[in-house]
């Protein structure tokens, strides 16, 4: 038992380095209309940290472009593709969602003016890109703990020191501090409980009040879903994301609820409680809903009892389940297994803010 | 488990969904004192398909001028309706068509939403306020309709109070009052009074909530609407 235990914690410290150790090659492009000198500068390669922020970066490329700037005040924005980039997501993120090929190194175009105040949500410094990760910290901690106390009880220097340790991606010193938030590792389902630490599981279900004690019951997942067309042959040929609305954000926590008979909770499981408009109970119920709206004349045994059912129940999930299947799902760059625990994913590729994040393509069918 | 307040301050989605149609139905019964336009209840859609259950309260059309008084509008005349309101010449020459009645730069509209936070378990103020040529306000035009004790808390934190993020549902910056300790004052304020009518105590929730956030922005609610009619 100790053993196993030993052996998950070396994994979960070597996914833990991966994690903060990943990063997408940039090249980055100063904007045709920024440009100031002849010939234009060349493009900025960098390496952007999959758990950093674009903001974190406008110091080394103001310095590469610097010659080339327009006089006057800076609003730094990127784009990719024509689409502002939403500062405050992680660049992994971005990257994962917007990026289908995906390309290497990731073309960017850099903008010294004309922020898009209406599209993106004002960035001034790294100040509050600082403040936009706290909150999101302090938001995770109260999905996880029930109460944010923890975060709000840090010192003053320890919360410069977290920030610190997330902006340079030094893990050892992230690790110091966030210990002592108590977020410990969600309990992995699938080990066995004794009757104790059940009760103790069902008392922190009951009292969201209680951190520390008994286990989390909560995780924190930000979900990205981006829609591709339904023929798309090679996932690369999709269209890139025109505008944000088209993406849906879904800021929501997973709260994991024993089942009778279940070992664990797969991914899988999971996204179809979070996003169950893109799975139908059955996949192949939906697919037969689709021969048949077809006009099909299959003769699949099991389409009997879906005929059997009354038609009116099941006619709006049908209508939706036609329209959107889940296609891909990426975690920190990774094209992940629907079969994998969900823990496993939640604990060990999980973000510095205690967030989860995962990009989430399905298929939409043409308008 | 209905949808009646958890005893911890926070609201289940049901209990903020029920409190919701609670609040809309009580609104359009009162007589609100400064003719304020009805809460409405907008659907969010996923990938552009509507949700049943998931939506937020919108309170849009809400004028001000620099008094920081309100007014009412017309129903149909949102921010980006294209209606045209005769004005004085200066106005009828604009090149483009004027979405404000009010000949006064002064005029501004302002649109509040509720957002159920899954996160906090609580409602979550989100608004935008704009000029009469459409234009978003900034935060120090937002500043004039703010109480002076609004601009005091403003002052010492920039970052924990009001800050301008992303509407959960409009992917669009809005301004939004920050989250983190409703809970804990809901339940003091919960906590008050007892009442063991759950429609009413449903209605009592966001009432409640309304009337301390409505009062940190500065949108006047009438008393009426805590009262049992």
């Amino acid at each position: 038992m100790a053993a196993a235990h030993e052996e998950a914690a070396a994994w979960s410290e070597e996914a833990a380095r991966r994690v903060w150790g990943g990063a997408v090659p940039l090249q980055v492009h100063l904007h045709d209309a920024d440009v100031t000198a002849l010939p234009p500068p060349p493009p900025f390669l960098t390496l952007g940290p999959r758990i950093g922020y674009l903001p974190l970066l406008i110091p080394v490329i103001k310095a590469h472009f610097s010659n080339a700037l327009p006089p006057g005040v800076d609003t730094v924005w990127f784009e990719y593709k024509g689409l502002p980039l939403k500062w405050y997501v992680p660049i992994g993120v971005l990257f994962d969602l917007l990026c289908t090929d995906p390309e290497r190194p990731w073309n960017l175009i850099v903008h010294f003016r004309g922020y898009p105040s209406e599209i993106l949500s004002p960035c001034e410094g790294e100040d509050i890109v600082k403040w936009s990760y706290m909150n999101s910290l302090k938001e995770a901690t109260f999905i996880i703990t029930g109460n944010s106390k923890s975060v709000m009880n840090m010192s003053q220097a320890d919360q410069v020191a977290l920030w610190e340790s997330v902006r340079k991606g030094n893990l050892g010193g992230y690790k110091n501090i966030s210990t002592r938030l108590k977020l410990a590792p969600f309990e992995e389902d699938g080990l066995v409980r004794t009757a104790s630490t059940e009760r103790q599981h069902q008392q922190s279900s009951d009292e969201p009040e209680s951190p520390g004690f008994g286990k989390p019951c909560r995780v924190p997942v930000r979900l990205y879903v981006r829609g591709v067309q339904e023929d798309l042959e090679d996932i690369e040929d999709a269209m890139p994301v025109r505008d944000w609305e088209s993406v849906s954000y879904i800021n929501r926590p997973f709260e994991i609820r024993k089942v009778e008979g279940r070992s664990y909770i797969t991914l899988g499981h999971a996204l179809q409680t979070l996003l169950p408009e893109f799975f139908s109970s059955d996949t192949q119920n939906a697919e037969e809903v689709d021969s048949a709206a077809g006009n099909s004349d299959t003769t699949d045994p099991s389409r009997s009892s879906q005929e059997a059912e009354p038609a009116s129940v099941s006619l709006r999930e049908a209508e939706i389940t036609k329209k959107a299947k889940v296609k891909l799902v990426r975690v920190q760059g990774i094209e992940l297994d629907m079969d994998i625990p969900f823990l496993w994913v939640a604990n060990n590729l999980k973000n510095p803010e205690f967030y989860l994040h995962i990009c989430v393509y399905v298929s939409t069918r043409k308008q | 488990m209905g949808g009646s307040p958890a005893g911890d301050g926070t609201l289940s989605l049901d209990g903020f969904n029920a409190s919701a149609a609670a609040l809309v139905k009580r609104w359009k019964e009162i007589e609100v004192d400064d003719s304020l336009p009805d809460w409405t209840w907008k659907p969010c859609s996923k990938m552009g398909v509507p949700s049943e259950v998931e939506g937020y309260l919108a309170l849009e059309g809400v004028y001000r001028d620099c008094g920081g008084s309100q007014e009412q509008i017309d129903e149909n005349d949102n921010s980006d309706g294209a209606d045209v309101v005769a004005c004085d010449t200066w106005h009828s020459l604009c090149p483009f068509p004027l979405q404000v009645q009010s000949c006064s730069d002064n005029v501004h509209v302002y649109d509040f939403h509720v957002v159920y936070s899954y996160s906090y378990k609580v409602p979550v103020l989100y608004f935008q306020g704009h000029r009469s040529d459409g234009q978003l306000l900034t935060l120090d035009e937002i500043k004039q309709h703010l109480p002076s004790n609004s601009l005091k808390v403003l002052g010492e934190s920039k970052w924990t109070f009001i800050t301008r993020e992303e509407h959960p549902h409009l992917s669009r910056p809005w301004f939004t009052l920050h989250p983190c300790a409703t809970s804990d004052w809901m339940k003091l304020l919960l906590e008050q009074s007892k009442v063991a009518i759950e429609e009413q105590s449903l209605l009592r929730y966001l009432s409640a909530w309304l009337s301390v956030v409505g009062q940190a922005v500065g949108l006047k609610i009438a008393l009426e609407l805590h009262c049992n009619s």
